[in-house]
């Protein structure tokens, strides 16, 4: 036994799995059971929701018996940037427009990265940046406005 | 003689002009792509796959399967040259293709890799042109229950035969088949899961799932590893291997061949297993058995074969049956349901210029490999040496542009970081991907024939052990299980 459980692999993997399942569980009560012959939209959901719940079990007790912990960093940092990289992507695009969001992406990721140089980073993005506009617009002929409502190509 | 007329029937498809500058960008892409340090095939598609949205079908899963050879090719290239695999498939390749590099002799290496690559790619041609029409003329027999209960096998073999843990393999598997269902429900028409955001309902994309899961996590777990990378950067002087190199490698090759063509077709296996077990069988069977490690040709030339024959062989089941046998063909078989065939065993007579088309091309495919990787084996080198910081917000750009194109929605874009962040953590917690993405294809499948056979017995679950063939296919499941099982329970004896 082992109960120091905070970077214990198989306890946290076999918790996020019983978390899944209770939420598939959780949510298919809202929608009609129906039986084995006529299964309705939550007959599925409900048996799965189940047998992750059941093997997440497993995976949590075999991880406090075994009391195994994680190799190496959790990475939290490139994890973190590298998230943010991508919804900012999503946030930018939608509202400024395709060259915002690829120099946002371009500098939030590499600064998730082990050494950040301005320098080439910044050329980087403009090369790369020129690379996707020409692929996008030109190649796969896809109408992006590069800023919102200033720069338009198509 | 059908299968002559088929051949060319497919051939000429492949070689219209259109098709083979598709296959020629795929193989192209993928090489580079693959010859990266850390990117292998999977993330390849992955990141590719939305550039082949636009293409007509025959067009994309061309191109698609080019990007699959020419990845896993630029696997062997980067395993022989640093010691570093693309992936899996290619890792045994590293034990004594990087120390014939390290004794000069990466050249002779490199070109043996791509023969012997290129002659079971053949052989795996032919075979999934001999053994294809049978195999889906049979396919047609199946009713729901057969097909559940295959599917059931195939997500058994998924879990139990990947590369970690077996019961994180089936939660996984568990995993990906309720994200499958995320979205309105085929039966009812009830929005499953979609917590009120109007882009789920229908379904999560799957570019969204493989980018996620595969790219981006895939990027900071590098990010968060810290490994020396030793590259390798003398020049490469003599590529031409040896009457004695050819004569070595011609019988391990044929072996190795024989060996990825069966792994290839086993649900769940594929090319890593596959070039696993050559190796050792190589091993076994050598005059010299020391030799190996140490620079033996044939530890080159046998599991090449075999991860090459395995890729072709891969496509028996998920072009005649509709399973995918491992994550590769989940994701090829997603990019078929995107442009709209449904796989399985209709599509050889619906879309013959698909079917054979793809055959064809990857032949073509297999020889634009070989003539193209080895005069360009300088330019790979080269490219070994881009240092990661480069790369890695370039891989991001290509996830965030490609899934924003997909359905110009930004809604694809936030839920692919989520996906991404989730699979990070998976990642770290060591839980294998892949049976997930094999579960997220399925799942939606799963279901439906689930459905169908219990109407059709009124509600009997019976029916998945009376039918013959549906039967044969659980025993196999529980066979898979019981032979993975038994040895680790013996372990366990043994040792406590």
């Amino acid at each position: 036994m082992n109960f120091d459980l905070r970077n214990n692999k198989d306890f946290l993997a076999g918790m996020l799995f019983i978390a899944i399942g209770v939420v598939a569980v959780a949510v298919a009560r809202d929608y009609p059971m129906g039986n084995a012959m006529r299964m309705g939209p939550a007959y599925f959901p409900t048996v799965l929701g189940g047998i992750l719940i059941l093997l997440g079990a497993w995976v949590t007790a075999r991880g406090i018996r075994s009391g195994e912990k994680l190799k190496g960093e959790w990475g939290w940092k490139p994890l973190l940037m590298i998230s943010l990289a991508v919804l900012l992507f999503g946030f930018l695009m939608s509202r400024l427009g395709l060259v915002p969001a690829l120099v946002a992406v371009f500098l939030v990721s590499a600064a998730g990265g082990r050494e950040f140089r301005l320098k080439e980073v910044l050329v980087l993005t403009a090369l790369m940046s020129a690379f996707a506009v020409v692929v996008l617009l030109y190649v796969l002929k896809i109408p992006y406005p590069l800023i919102a409502g200033y720069l338009w190509i198509s | 003689m059908d299968i002559l007329s088929n051949l060319s029937f497919g051939f000429g498809v492949a070689f219209s002009l259109q098709n083979l500058g598709y296959c020629f960008a795929g193989v192209l892409l993928g090489t580079l792509i693959g010859v990266l340090p850390g990117i292998g095939p999977l993330v390849a598609i992955g990141m590719l796959f939305p550039l082949t949205f636009t293409l007509p079908p025959v067009a994309a899963l061309i191109m698609l399967a080019g990007i699959y050879y020419g990845a896993q090719y630029g696997g062997s290239t980067t395993s022989i040259l640093v010691n570093l695999p693309g992936e899996t498939a290619s890792a045994v390749t590293c034990l004594d293709g990087y120390q014939m590099a390290r004794q000069g002799r990466a050249g002779p290496a490199l070109a043996i890799a791509a023969l012997a690559s290129f002659f079971a790619g053949c052989v795996g041609t032919l075979l999934i042109a001999l053994f294809g029409p049978p195999l889906a003329e049979w396919a047609l027999m199946f009713g729901a229950a057969e097909y559940f209960s295959l599917m059931l096998m195939a997500l058994v073999a998924a879990a139990v035969l990947t590369s970690g843990d077996m019961v994180k393999g089936f939660c996984m598997v568990v995993v990906g088949l309720l994200l499958g269902l995320v979205g309105t429900d085929v039966n009812s028409g009830m929005a499953r899961y979609t917590f009120g955001v109007l882009e789920l309902y229908d379904g999560i994309g799957f570019t969204v799932i493989v980018v996620g899961l595969f790219a981006i996590s895939e990027v900071v777990s590098n990010l968060a590893s810290r490994e020396p990378r030793e590259v390798f950067t003398r020049k490469i002087s003599n590529l031409m291997p040896s009457r004695q190199d050819i004569r070595d490698s011609s019988w391990p090759t044929v072996r190795g061949t024989a060996v990825g063509s069966v792994f290839g077709v086993l649900p769940g296996t594929g090319p890593a297993l596959s070039s696993f077990v050559t190796y050792m069988l190589e091993k076994k069977i050598a005059k010299d058995p020391s030799r190996f490690g140490k620079g033996a040709i044939e530890g080159v030339a046998a599991p090449e074969a075999a991860n090459n024959a395995a890729a072709q062989t891969n496509f028996i089941p998920m072009l005649t049956l509709g399973i995918p046998s491992s994550a590769i063909m989940a994701l090829m078989m997603g990019a078929m349901i995107v442009q709209g065939i449904t796989p399985g065993p209709q599509v050889m007579t619906s879309n013959p210029e698909l079917f054979w088309g793809i055959i064809a091309s990857m032949w073509i495919g297999n020889l634009l490999l070989v003539v193209l990787n080895l005069p360009l084996v300088g330019i790979w080198v080269s490219l070994l040496r881009v240092p990661y910081r480069w790369l890695f917000p370039s891989i991001i750009m290509f996830c965030c542009v490609g899934n924003y194109a997909v359905n110009n929605n930004a809604v694809d874009v936030y839920l692919c970081a989520l996906v991404g962040a989730i699979g990070t953590i998976l990642v770290r917690l060591e839980c294998e991907p892949a049976p997930l993405i094999l579960g997220f294809v399925l799942g939606p499948l799963m279901e439906e024939y689930l459905r169908r056979a219990m109407l059709l017995s009124r509600g009997d679950p019976s029916v998945f052990f009376t039918r013959p063939m549906s039967l044969a296919f659980m025993i196999g499941a529980v066979l898979i299980l019981a032979v993975m099982i038994a040895p680790a329970l013996r372990g366990k004896r043994e040792g406590g």
